[in-house]
């Protein structure tokens, strides 16, 4: 009896370190591939940025619809989503532009946030070339298409999360104005 | 009658009890290096435009009309000014980053083009801060040089 309670408590004692064991090395596994690819590890999983794409496309369909409205509800929900945003984990410099690129498409998001629909796209223009900067540096888990159109204030682009072009600038006037620019698959 | 007497002496009294209340000032004898003029090549007439136009709230000198001191008047500009520099402040300009700069520039060439600057409330004082229709496409034109320079 006393035998069998003796060898049951090494048993669990065994399971038990071997179940730390086994989370130290995961623990382990994790640090040697942040060393090695913190980069990477960082561009799949920023979901700070994620939640500002999501608004960001949001706004962008808003546009398309030409719905002001909607598109100022989506410009409020940007600005939180910047306000939210974290640049900690980054180095010195990317945190230095990161932060000019937040003030500026901070101010934008505003803008939309309480514009008629003309001024909505202006301040859009912006704010697409300060999200695509600053997915450049964060980088995002799904593929991006930057479309182009040349007829807008001499030519604008934007972000979609499909190559099928439909145009934020001129929404409804001429929805499929424009051409996909580039692939961002980071 | 005696209501309206006392009504009136009241408001008096509060108008003249206002007036101690501090304001704080808008005035600066420098020009400091980040200023939009030191750092831009800036056109004498547009220079000219530029300060009655828009350096009354967009910088950190103000040419403070005859009123400025009778409350509430005073309370009013100090508002007006305080969001005015918030917004844009040619003063500090060069401490902007070109991101800024750009967005800051469209902004001013998208506010005059549609006059929504000066704001009317200003001009219906400051007669000589409007801008006539030349002066409108000369600014413009000058404002998005220097921007697509950037």
């Amino acid at each position: 009896m006393m035998k069998s309670l003796k060898m049951s408590i090494a048993a669990m004692l065994m399971l038990a370190i071997s179940f730390t064991n086994a989370q130290e090395k995961e623990k382990m596994k994790m640090d040697h591939s942040k060393m090695d690819h913190g980069k990477m590890m960082h561009k799949k999983s920023d979901a700070k940025t994620e939640a500002i794409l999501k608004d960001y496309f949001s706004l962008k369909n808003a546009l398309v619809a030409d719905e002001t409205k909607k598109a100022a509800l989506a410009g409020t929900k940007l600005v939180a989503s910047f306000k939210a945003f974290d640049a900690g984990s980054y180095s010195k410099e990317q945190q230095e532009e990161l932060a000019d690129i937040i003030e500026d498409a901070t101010e934008h998001a505003e803008h939309i946030a309480k514009s008629e629909l003309g001024h909505q796209r202006e301040h859009f223009k912006t704010l697409s070339k300060d999200v695509t900067d600053l997915v450049a540096i964060t980088g995002t888990k799904n593929t991006l298409y930057e479309q182009f159109c040349p007829m807008y204030e001499g030519g604008s682009t934007w972000l979609s999360t499909s190559n099928e072009v439909k145009n934020p600038y001129y929404g409804s006037k001429m929805a499929t104005c424009g051409k996909v620019q580039k692939e961002i698959n980071n | 009658m005696k209501v309206v007497k006392k009504i009136a002496l009241v408001l008096l009294i509060v108008f003249v009890g206002i007036q101690f209340i501090p304001t704080s000032r808008n005035q600066s004898d420098v020009v400091p290096a980040t200023d939009f003029m030191m750092v831009n090549k800036v056109p004498k007439p547009i220079t000219n435009k530029l300060q009655t136009s828009c350096y009354d709230c967009h910088s950190n000198n103000t040419q403070y009309p005859w009123y400025n001191k009778i409350q509430p008047v005073a309370w009013l500009l100090e508002d007006h000014i305080k969001e005015g520099k918030a917004e844009l402040n040619f003063n500090e300009w060069d401490d902007l980053s070109n991101r800024r700069k750009n967005s800051k520039l469209k902004s001013i060439i998208s506010q005059i083009e549609d006059d929504e600057m000066p704001l009317s409330s200003y001009t219906l004082i400051h007669r000589d801060a409007i801008f006539s229709d030349t002066e409108k496409q000369e600014i413009i034109k000058w404002m998005t040089q220097l921007k697509d320079s950037l």
